[in-house]
C-alpha cells in the first residue's frame, strides 16, 4: 500500500471486531457451514486411528509409536484446517461479491488481515476441539496431555497456516474465482516434503534441504521426537519460529503486492473468475 | 509497532485530519485554473464554454470531488482517457455513456479501487491513489453489480457496515435509515430472500448508513421496474435536499439524469464529450430530451447537431 508506514499500521479492534463479528453471523445462519468444519478432521481421525489400531497389533514398533499417527493427523489438521479458516473466509467476501464494499469502507487491509486470523483459529476450534474430545474417547490419545509443548506447536503451525492462507488469498483477489482452488491444494503441495507422517531422514538427501527450510517439518520432527523419546526438542521449535516469522512477513508483503496490482488491474470490481 | 486505535480516537482522528486537509489546502492549494472544472479536455466547442456558476464556485470553495488529467489504461485498452472535472459540494453530476465508455472505471478511481496510470482523483482534499484511508469514512458508494451477504439479515448487515464507519449511536441509525427506507419490516430478514427491489433499498442503506458527504451511485435503478426506480430516485431526491451529500451517478437512464443531476457529463470511448446542465445540453444540441442528446454523441452525429443547433 501506498499509505505511509505510521498510518498503514494504525489499527482499529473496532474495525477487525465488525468483521469478526460478520464472519461469526455468516457462521449461526448456516448449519452446513459448522457442520463441514467438523466432520472431515473427524471422519481422517478415525480412519488414521483405527488403521494405527489395526497395525500396532502386528508389528512391534507401531504398539510403541502410540498415538504418533494420531497426533500427525491432528497436528496436520491444525495446518490445513487453519489456511482454510482464513482462506474461506477471505472466499466468502468473493462469493458473495463484497470485496468491492469493504475495500471502499475505512477497514484497512492489515485490519481486514487480522480478521482472518481470528477467524481461522475460531473455525479450528470448532472442527478441532469435537475431534480432539473424539480422539481421547476412541483412542485414549489425549493431545492437551502433550502440555505446553502442544501450544508451541499450534503456535507454529498457525503462523505457517496464515502464512499459506494470505498469499492463497492475495492470489485470489489478484487473479478471480479461477486461482480459488488453490484454497483447498495449496498446503497439499508441500505436504509430502513437510513429513508429516514419516521422519526427515526417509527423503532423499537434496529434498531433506526442502524440508528443513519449511516450518511444519520442524513441528512433526519435534512431535515425533516427543511422543516417541519423551524429548522435547527446543532447538527445532526456535528454528521453526524463525522461519515463520520471516515467512509471515514475505507473505504480508506478498498479501499487499497482490493487492496493490489488483487496483491497478481492477480486478477488486470484479469477483468473477 | 501496530498502534491500537479506539473507537473514539478514530472519530477524533477523523476530525483532526480534516483540520490537517483544510490547513494544507490553504497552504498548499494550487490555483484552479478555470480548465480544472474540465468541462472536457478534448479540443471542441464545448471546451470554450466553461459554466460560469462552476468557475465562480471554484474561486471560493474546494471542490468535493476533483479530477484531473485522469488515465487508465487496462493492457493497450484506454478505459479512461485523460478527463478533468470536479464537483462543487452538493451537487448531483450524472456520468453519462454508453457501455465501455468508461463511466465505471472513472467511478472505481474516484472510490480508490482502482489505480490511474496518470493522474489523479481527489475526494474532500485526498488522493484517493494514496490518502485514500482519510477520507473513506465520509463516502460511500453503491452498485447493483456489488453485493452485500445473502446469509446475513439486513439488520446484521446494516450493523457490520455501521461498526466499519463506526457510525455512533447504530442501533437508532439502522431504526433511522430502515424507517427512510421502508426496511423496518424487512430488518430480520435474510438479505438473499429479498426481492431485486428491496436488496437495492438495503444497497442503498448500506450506503447511506454513515451520512456520507460524497455518494457515488454505480446505475442505482438498473433492473428495477419503474415503480421502484421512481421509489428510489423520491429517495434520492429528498436524501439529497436533507443532506447536501454530494452525488456523483453513472447511469445509462436519460429520465433518470434528467430528473437527479444538476449537471450531465457525458462520455464516450474514455473520454468527456460534453459536460453541462441538463437544460444547456438540450438547448445545446437542438434537442428535446437527454436521451435525444445521448444519441447524437453516441452515434458521432454530436458535432453536426450542436452547429445546426446554433
Amino acid at each position: 500500500m501506498s499509505l505511509p508506514l505510521s498510518s498503514a499500521l494504525m489499527i482499529s479492534p473496532h474495525r477487525i471486531g465488525a468483521m469478526v463479528l460478520r464472519y461469526l453471523y455468516l457462521l449461526r445462519s448456516s448449519w452446513s457451514r459448522v457442520l463441514e468444519l467438523i466432520y472431515w478432521p473427524a471422519v481422517q481421525l478415525l480412519v488414521w486411528g483405527f488403521l494405527q489400531f489395526y497395525i500396532a497389533q502386528n508389528s512391534g514398533f507401531f504398539a510403541r509409536a502410540g498415538g504418533v499417527f494420531i497426533g500427525a493427523v491432528m497436528m496436520w489438521d491444525i495446518l490445513f484446517r487453519g489456511q482454510l479458516g482464513f482462506s474461506i473466509s477471505f472466499l466468502e467476501e468473493m462469493w458473495s461479491r463484497n470485496l468491492a464494499n469493504l475495500m471502499i469502507s475505512p477497514l484497512r487491509p492489515i485490519e481486514f488481515v487480522m480478521a482472518l486470523m481470528v477467524m481461522s483459529v475460531v473455525r479450528l476450534a470448532i472442527g478441532m476441539v469435537p475431534v480432539s474430545l473424539l480422539a481421547i474417547a476412541f483412542f485414549g490419545f489425549n493431545i492437551y496431555g502433550l502440555g505446553l509443548a502442544f501450544a508451541v506447536f499450534f503456535m507454529n503451525l498457525i503462523l505457517t497456516s496464515w502464512s499459506v492462507g494470505l498469499v492463497v488469498s492475495g492470489l485470489v483477489m489478484r487473479n478471480g474465482m479461477g486461482a480459488e482452488s488453490l484454497a483447498w491444494t495449496m498446503m497439499f503441495l508441500i505436504m509430502p516434503v513437510i513429513c508429516v507422517y514419516y521422519p526427515v531422514s526417509v527423503l532423499p538427501h537434496w529434498l531433506q534441504w526442502v524440508a528443513w527450510s519449511l516450518p511444519p517439518t520442524y513441528v512433526f520432527e519435534g512431535m515425533r521426537a516427543l511422543i516417541l523419546e519423551q524429548q522435547f526438542r527446543a532447538d527445532l521449535m526456535v528454528a521453526a519460529f524463525a522461519l515463520n516469522a520471516a515467512y509471515f512477513a514475505v507473505a504480508v508483503a506478498i498479501f499487499l503486492a497482490l493487492l496493490r496490482s489488483a487496483r491497478r488491474i481492477g480486478s477488486l470490481l470484479q469477483s468473477g473468475e | 509497532m501496530l498502534v491500537l486505535e479506539s473507537r473514539a480516537e478514530m472519530r477524533r482522528r477523523d476530525v483532526s485530519s480534516l483540520d490537517e486537509w483544510d490547513a494544507v489546502a490553504l497552504a498548499f492549494a494550487e490555483p484552479v485554473a478555470p480548465r480544472a472544472f474540465g468541462r472536457r479536455t478534448r479540443a471542441g466547442p464545448c471546451a470554450r464554454r466553461p459554466a460560469a456558476s462552476h468557475l465562480t464556485f471554484m474561486a471560493a470553495v474546494e471542490p468535493a470531488v476533483a479530477v484531473e488529467n485522469l488515465v487508465k489504461v487496462y493492457n493497450t485498452t484506454r478505459a479512461v482517457d485523460g478527463i478533468s472535472f470536479a464537483l462543487e459540494p452538493g451537487s448531483v453530476t450524472g456520468l453519462l455513456g454508453g457501455n465501455g465508455a468508461g463511466k465505471t472505471t472513472t467511478i472505481a478511481m474516484v472510490l480508490g479501487l482502482v489505480m490511474p496510470t496518470s493522474g489523479s482523483a481527489r475526494v474532500l482534499g485526498a488522493d484517493m491513489s494514496r490518502q485514500s484511508h482519510k477520507v473513506l469514512q465520509r463516502m460511500n458508494f453503491e452498485s447493483p453489480y456489488v453485493d452485500m451477504p445473502h446469509r446475513l439479515t439486513v439488520r446484521q448487515n446494516l450493523a457490520v457496515f455501521g461498526r466499519l464507519y463506526a457510525v455512533p449511536d447504530l442501533a437508532a441509525r439502522i431504526a433511522q435509515i430502515a424507517d427512510e427506507l421502508s426496511l423496518t419490516e424487512f430488518l430480520d430478514r435474510p438479505t438473499g430472500k429479498l426481492s431485486a427491489g428491496q436488496k437495492t433499498r438495503v444497497a442503498l442503506a448500506k450506503a447511506l448508513i454513515n451520512a456520507p458527504e460524497v455518494l457515488l451511485l454505480d446505475e442505482p435503478t438498473a433492473s428495477l421496474d419503474p415503480d421502484t426506480a421512481d421509489w428510489v430516485r423520491t429517495r434520492l431526491e429528498r436524501y439529497r435536499a436533507e443532506r447536501g451529500t454530494t452525488v456523483l451517478l453513472a447511469s445509462h437512464n436519460m429520465a433518470e439524469v434528467e430528473r437527479l443531476c444538476d449537471r450531465v457529463i457525458i462520455m464516450k470511448l474514455g473520454r468527456i464529450e460534453d459536460d453541462d446542465t441538463p437544460s444547456q445540453l438540450l438547448a445545446r444540441y437542438g434537442r428535446d430530451t437527454l436521451e435525444e442528446v445521448f444519441l447524437d454523441v453516441a452515434r458521432g452525429r454530436g458535432e453536426a447537431a450542436r452547429e445546426a443547433a446554433q
